[in-house]
């Protein structure tokens, strides 16, 4: 059951395949709005700030360290009888995971919520293998049996109305259910629980990994992360190599921080902090734990201007409150992952060849910036990432456009003669003091917006008259 | 940076490119709400545009070089003063770093410690005026870049609730982006219209009959998109308004 995404090229092409769909701008709307709603009704009050500084300053510390913290997070890991694998691709990832479960001899395998998993399309890979791979967060779920990928960071299905999920989940399963959540909660839950029982895999992601003991730790608030790791017997955790911290100092920082930003939640309702496999004084547990660490781009960089972008903690507060994001959700960023986040990483992921339009993808409002709990820079790396492209990938048309733009207004008496040329050029155009349909390129103005006209007296010629 | 304590004599008018050819009624009430203000106004003539049209598309060798226009222009005034969040963002917070490593960079910085935009000169600097009035029902946009890169949260609406009879209404996300984004309105003009229609349903749901913001952007990508909808509430500039409600115009 491969899942496709939206379809387009660019980040415009899916824009408007999605923005034809009004049904997703109104159930984000209303859902993001909750989100930031619980979010700030928690955090009034706190002094916010401090924690930003506090988030920001352990997660800069760590990533300047990463080399010597992954070191001593393995070396640990492995002490415990944790199985480490540096994957240095995606490919690589998936290859070893299919190789535990080929050894296994796997035929099932549950999935907890895990971007990183989503990022090297690991499910493709083993239901290729014809293994049957189950989502068991909720919304990961809807958005499998939809054969959609996840519209957002940790709310997957967010763009989805409850009445859309019930008739999903009656058409899949040939069920009658309302579409009280309730009740599709607690159906979903039998068909699930069933399933973790037979499962001969587990697969989990990791919100942070913790350096001093080797050890991982998993947020979930559907419970569906613990079972996933601790029923079946072998259980693989995927993990970006960017998500360590030190010790568990800096995890009861950054955990009510993750929290709070996402969901508006104090404490999320599981909190599993997994230091290895079955010890044999253990009641249960998995016989074998292995976590992947996934390199697959992020190394480059480190030594780049856009470092920070690996302090992100995947809290999805950038998502929530961008208003481009609002209207068209994850789908339209071409990649797992979307909003300002995604604008910025995909590209450095990926290449700007194949993601330099994303950046562009914003107005540079600044909301991701101002909301980040590490307080990355989002758009001020959007506008870096513009500078880059200008430099590499900008067509001659969009260059000459700005070097003769930019000429004519470093003169004033040359930026007066554009006014007086301008008035001229219009006249045809005009209908009083605006343009209902002008040429190219300012066509794609007026497609959906009526254009000013250049006044007929400017405010420089008004001025020298009032002079005179 | 800014100086609560000492009003200047005289300031320029750094009117920005957009006011300049497209809406000099909003230059010519800035001027009269400065005059009111009891400070005297300057327009330097050799100024264009701060250059962020390039400078957000990643040009930044061509915004420098529009962006020079304004260090030339403004090198002697003693406060410059803009009816436009964006613009005097661009100033405050990029020029010194566009600038840096180059021969302008002492005269970016001076230009950056001086530069205000109008409703923080008026409320901050010379402290609010005479109130005037207006029979009408506002409804007031944060513009993105004066609200996040300059902090103006409470200045304009200062300024619209000392008008008589004017009444201020707050749409449901004041501070969302309009979805102007100067280029960006262009390079994705389909999303930037839906992001203005979520603008202007949550204006019309407050049933103001003006929409104010501080940034002509903003306003024409409002204004024209209303105009294709038809919408009932007018969008106007906080300078416009505001010299309405003083009978300056």
């Amino acid at each position: 059951m491969t899942r496709t995404g939206t379809p387009g090229r660019t980040f415009e092409q899916r824009a408007h395949v999605l923005l034809g769909q009004p049904s997703i701008g109104r159930n984000l709307g209303s859902a993001l709005d909750t989100m930031l709603g619980t979010r700030a009704a928690l955090l009034a009050g706190t002094d916010l700030e401090a924690m930003r500084t506090a988030g920001e300053q352990i997660r800069a510390h760590t990533i300047a360290n990463l080399a010597g913290y992954l070191e001593e997070w393995s070396e640990k890991a492995e002490a415990r009888g944790t199985r480490v694998f540096f994957a240095d691709t995606g490919a690589e990832a998936v290859n070893y995971v299919r190789d535990v479960c080929r050894r296994r001899h796997a035929s099932l395998v549950v999935k907890g919520k895990s971007m990183a998993s989503e990022e090297i399309a690991l499910a493709d890979a083993l239901e290729t293998d014809g293994i049957e791979v189950l989502e068991t967060d909720l919304g990961e779920y809807i958005q499998q049996i939809a054969e959609e990928p996840p519209a957002h960071i940790i709310a997957p299905a967010v763009h989805r109305s409850r009445g859309e999920v019930r008739d999903l989940f009656n058409r899949v399963h040939g069920t009658d259910l309302s579409d009280e959540p309730a009740r599709l909660t607690a159906f979903a839950r039998e068909h699930l629980r069933a399933k973790f029982l037979e499962a001969d895999v587990g697969i989990t992601g990791v919100n942070f990994a913790i350096a001093e003991t080797g050890s991982i730790s998993i947020v979930t608030n559907e419970g569906n992360g613990r079972m996933s790791s601790s029923l079946p017997p072998v259980h693989i955790a995927i993990m970006g190599m960017e998500r360590i911290l030190p010790s568990f100092r800096e995890l009861t920082v950054m955990l009510p921080l993750l929290t709070a930003s996402a969901t508006g939640q104090r404490v999320s309702t599981y909190y599993n902090v997994i230091s290895g496999p079955r010890r044999p004084e253990d009641p249960d547990g998995p016989e074998e734990l292995h976590v992947v660490v996934l390199d697959n781009g992020r190394s480059a960089i480190l030594p780049t201007e856009y470092r920070s972008i690996l302090h992100c903690i995947r809290c999805g507060a950038c998502q929530n409150v961008c208003p481009v994001f609002r209207q068209v959700s994850g789908h339209a960023y071409g990649s797992v992952y979307g909003g300002p986040i995604g604008a910025v990483l995909t590209p450095l992921l990926r290449g700007m060849e194949e993601a330099g339009d994303l950046p562009h993808a914003s107005s540079l409002c600044g909301a991701c910036t101002d909301i980040c709990p590490v307080k990355i820079p989002l758009h001020e790396h959007l506008l870096g990432l513009r500078r880059d492209g200008a430099r590499e990938r900008a067509g001659a048309a969009e260059r000459t456009t700005f070097r003769l733009w930019s000429w004519a207004w470093s003169s004033p008496r040359r930026y007066r003669l554009f006014a007086r040329l301008s008035r001229l050029g219009q006249f045809p155009f005009a209908r009083g003091n605006r343009v209902r349909r002008a040429p190219f390129p300012l066509s794609r103005w007026t497609r959906g917006r009526d254009l000013p006209t250049v006044a007929r007296r400017t405010f420089r010629e008004r001025w020298s008259d009032r002079g005179a | 940076m800014i100086n609560a304590d000492r009003r200047p004599e005289r300031v320029a008018l750094f009117v920005t490119c957009l006011v300049d050819l497209l809406y000099p009624e909003v230059g010519e009430a800035t001027v009269s709400l400065l005059e009111e203000a009891g400070v005297a106004v300057d327009f330097p003539v050799g100024q264009t545009c701060c250059g962020q049209p390039p400078f957000n598309s990643g040009f930044v060798e061509d915004a420098r070089r529009m962006g020079r226009t304004l260090l030339d222009a403004f090198e002697d005034a003693e406060a410059v003063v803009s009816p436009s969040g964006s613009c005097t963002a661009m100033v405050r917070s990029h020029f010194p770093h566009l600038f840096e490593g180059t021969p302008d960079e002492e005269r970016a910085r001076g230009l950056t410690s001086k530069t205000y935009e109008l409703s923080e000169f008026l409320v901050d600097v010379c402290g609010a005026t005479s109130q005037g009035s207006l029979d009408a029902r506002v409804t007031f946009h944060d513009s993105c870049h004066g609200l996040r890169e300059l902090g103006l949260t409470g200045q304009g609406r200062a300024l619209l609730e000392e008008v008589d009879g004017l009444e201020l209404v707050e749409m449901a996300r004041p501070d969302a982006c309009c979805g102007f984004g100067g280029t960006f309105s262009v390079r994705l003009p389909e999303m930037a219209d839906a992001m203005a229609d979520d603008k202007l349903d949550q204006t019309a749901a407050t049933e103001a009959d003006v929409l104010v913001a501080g940034d002509s952007g903003c306003l024409m990508h409002l204004v024209g998109r209303a105009s294709r909808r038809g919408d009932r509430a007018r969008p106007v500039h906080l300078a416009v308004l505001l010299a309405e409600a003083r009978g300056l115009r």
